[in-house]
């Protein structure tokens, strides 16, 4: 894992045209709703608040096991958070659970100051293995959500454009997503989150798939996507240098049980560059932390070929 | 083209061991008739229009049968997969119940809808519910969960949620198992059509037994395999093919 942190790849020069400015339709009114930056409105509230959200679970031998501990987070509205730990600490499930597709054991879950009921259209999670619908075309997964929503079929396709366009994927709009590449299919869904207009996006190690170019370039995206929007979101790494990058704040949990072992503001000017050396001086600091937790879980892993156990109560 | 040819071989020889058998004399040809005496009973039922209005009577009793158990065996299908309880009792009592011929359900179905049309639509029904139920649970379970997560994420709830993630998502896991489910229907409508004599081809073929008339019966019985064939071979290779495309299983041109 941190060899892949060392590994500098190649910079290579972003064509101009890959980075095309936002489509002139900022103006219109459906769409201005849905690009308002959400910055600075009611900043005393945070966007989402986790207080002490535990998560155990049972093994198949009845014994209660602990996979979060009492998880500590706030996130201010337009902010740019990124959770970095070893694989396997509950970065994935913390995010489930924020996303209301899994109950936490006990601690709540707050956006806008109200406890969460299950899923909802207010936060969005891009999954890992993006989970887009490989029965739909790409326009017909960009307006899923809102269809679920009842919304019109004239705003819709509005809306369906804007946002492909956003992602530059307009003229891919009536292919399915088994003939993109892994970096346009991450675009989708991207396009397929915004599209619903969450106040939140969720990340879930969206880019640890791709080729360094690939992501060099979504990272720019991402960056200008966010600048123009104004979501909030909350981005699982476990590349710290990734986390730099993006990240207004950086958190880094604990190898099994995961708890948030230290929050590192980034105060870098943006847009940063992967191989900028302050990035490096940044993700060196937080790398020295994340080492201690890596070890134990690798291990763990080479020892005894399975996660640690942390029974409840321990 | 090979292939084609190899196909024409294959059936010209059959053909031609049948009319040598039936030259033969063997048997006499009212038990064993020559390829042509089955091809003018063809002919002829289609020229008097009884095998158009058995096919007509046939494929409408099959057709509903077996929409009815598309939908029963779905519902029933995904909540066998979705409920542990469901799962435990009913599941093990839908594999036993597949070893019984749906035509067993016949006297059942004789004392408790009379002797109509509702009794044959019965009896397909069982032929084919379990097939489709059996092949929606497991479609249910082989469906990447992610599918479902990725719906409730995006906002999608209760029927919503079946109808444009669950039950699209499985298409391509229970496709085999609707084209079993159709087999089944359209064997069980046969076999109860024999039984109960009110049009349709298993009327016509028992007909042709009655009349001692072998040349009929195999007339019949070609029709019943061409469109047990056709159904298969248009409608649910299209379909596959389709699916396949779509979810890219196969390179697309």
């Amino acid at each position: 894992m941190s060899t892949n942190t060392h590994n500098f790849p190649t910079p290579i020069p972003i064509p101009v045209d890959s980075r095309l400015p936002a489509p002139g339709v900022r103006g219109k009114s459906i769409l201005a709703a849905a690009l308002r930056p959400n910055r600075g409105v009611s900043s005393e509230v945070p966007k989402v608040a986790l207080a002490d959200v535990c998560l155990s679970y049972r093994d198949q031998s009845g014994q209660r096991l602990l996979a979060l501990d009492h998880i500590n987070l706030q996130v201010k509205p337009g902010e740019f958070l990124c959770i970095v730990g070893p694989s396997g600490c509950g970065k994935s499930t913390l995010l489930h659970l924020i996303a209301g597709l899994h109950q936490q054991t006990s601690g709540q879950i707050l956006v806008d100051g109200k406890p969460i009921q299950g899923p909802g259209t207010d936060r969005i999670l891009i999954f890992q293995e993006l989970g887009l619908f490989p029965w739909l075309t790409v326009g017909q997964n960009v307006e899923f959500g809102m269809k679920m929503k009842g919304i019109g079929k004239a705003e819709r396709e509005e809306k369906t454009r804007y946002y492909l366009r956003l992602v530059h994927l307009a003229q891919f709009k009536n292919s399915y997503t088994h003939q993109l590449s892994g970096g346009m299919r991450q675009r989708v869904a991207l396009a397929r989150a915004l599209a619903t207009e969450p106040d939140v996006l969720l990340m879930d190690e969206p880019f640890a798939a791709l080729d360094a170019q690939t992501r060099d370039l979504l990272h720019d995206e991402l960056e200008r996507i966010w600048s123009e929007t104004g979501r909030t979101i909350i981005f699982v790494t476990h590349n710290v240098r990734e986390a730099i990058r993006l990240g207004d704040r950086v958190a880094l949990l604990t190898f099994c049980p995961g708890r948030v072992k230290r929050e590192f503001p980034v105060d870098l000017p943006r847009p940063r560059v992967l191989e900028d050396v302050h990035v490096a001086h940044a993700a060196r600091e937080i790398l020295d932390e994340l080492r201690e937790e890596i070890n134990r879980s690798l291990e763990v892993e080479y020892n005894l070929g399975v996660k640690p156990r942390v029974p409840v109560g321990v | 083209m090979k292939r084609a040819a190899r196909l024409v071989v294959f059936y010209a020889g059959l053909l031609g061991l049948w009319t040598l058998l039936a030259e033969l004399k063997i048997w006499p040809p009212y038990l064993f008739p020559t390829p042509w005496g089955v091809g003018e009973a063809l002919y002829a039922g289609f020229q008097d229009h009884s095998f158009l209005i058995a096919i007509a009577v046939s494929m409408r009793r099959v057709l509903i049968g077996y929409a009815i158990s598309v939908v029963l065996g779905m519902v029933l299908g995904l909540g066998v997969a979705s409920s542990k309880f469901l799962e435990e009792t009913m599941g093990g009592l839908l594999v036993s119940l597949q070893s019984l011929p749906s035509i067993c359900w016949w006297p059942l179905a004789l004392l408790w809808f009379g002797l109509n049309q509702n009794a044959i639509l019965f009896v397909v029904i069982m032929g084919s519910l379990l097939s489709v139920t059996l092949a929606m649970e497991d479609g249910r379970k082989q469906m990447p969960k992610i599918y479902g997560m990725a719906g409730r994420n995006l906002g999608a709830t209760g029927f919503q949620l079946f109808w444009h993630v669950l039950l699209p998502a499985s298409l391509p896991f229970i496709v085999s198992g609707l084209k079993q489910g159709w087999a089944f229907a359209w064997r069980s409508l046969i076999t109860a059509e024999m039984l109960y004599l009110s049009l349709g081809l298993g009327q016509v073929l028992m007909m042709g037994r009655d009349l001692n008339d072998m040349s009929a019966v195999i007339a019949v019985m070609i029709l019943i395999i061409a469109i047990g064939y056709v159904v298969d071979g248009v409608v649910f290779k299209s379909m596959e093919r389709h699916l396949q495309h779509k979810w890219g299983l196969t390179p697309s041109t």
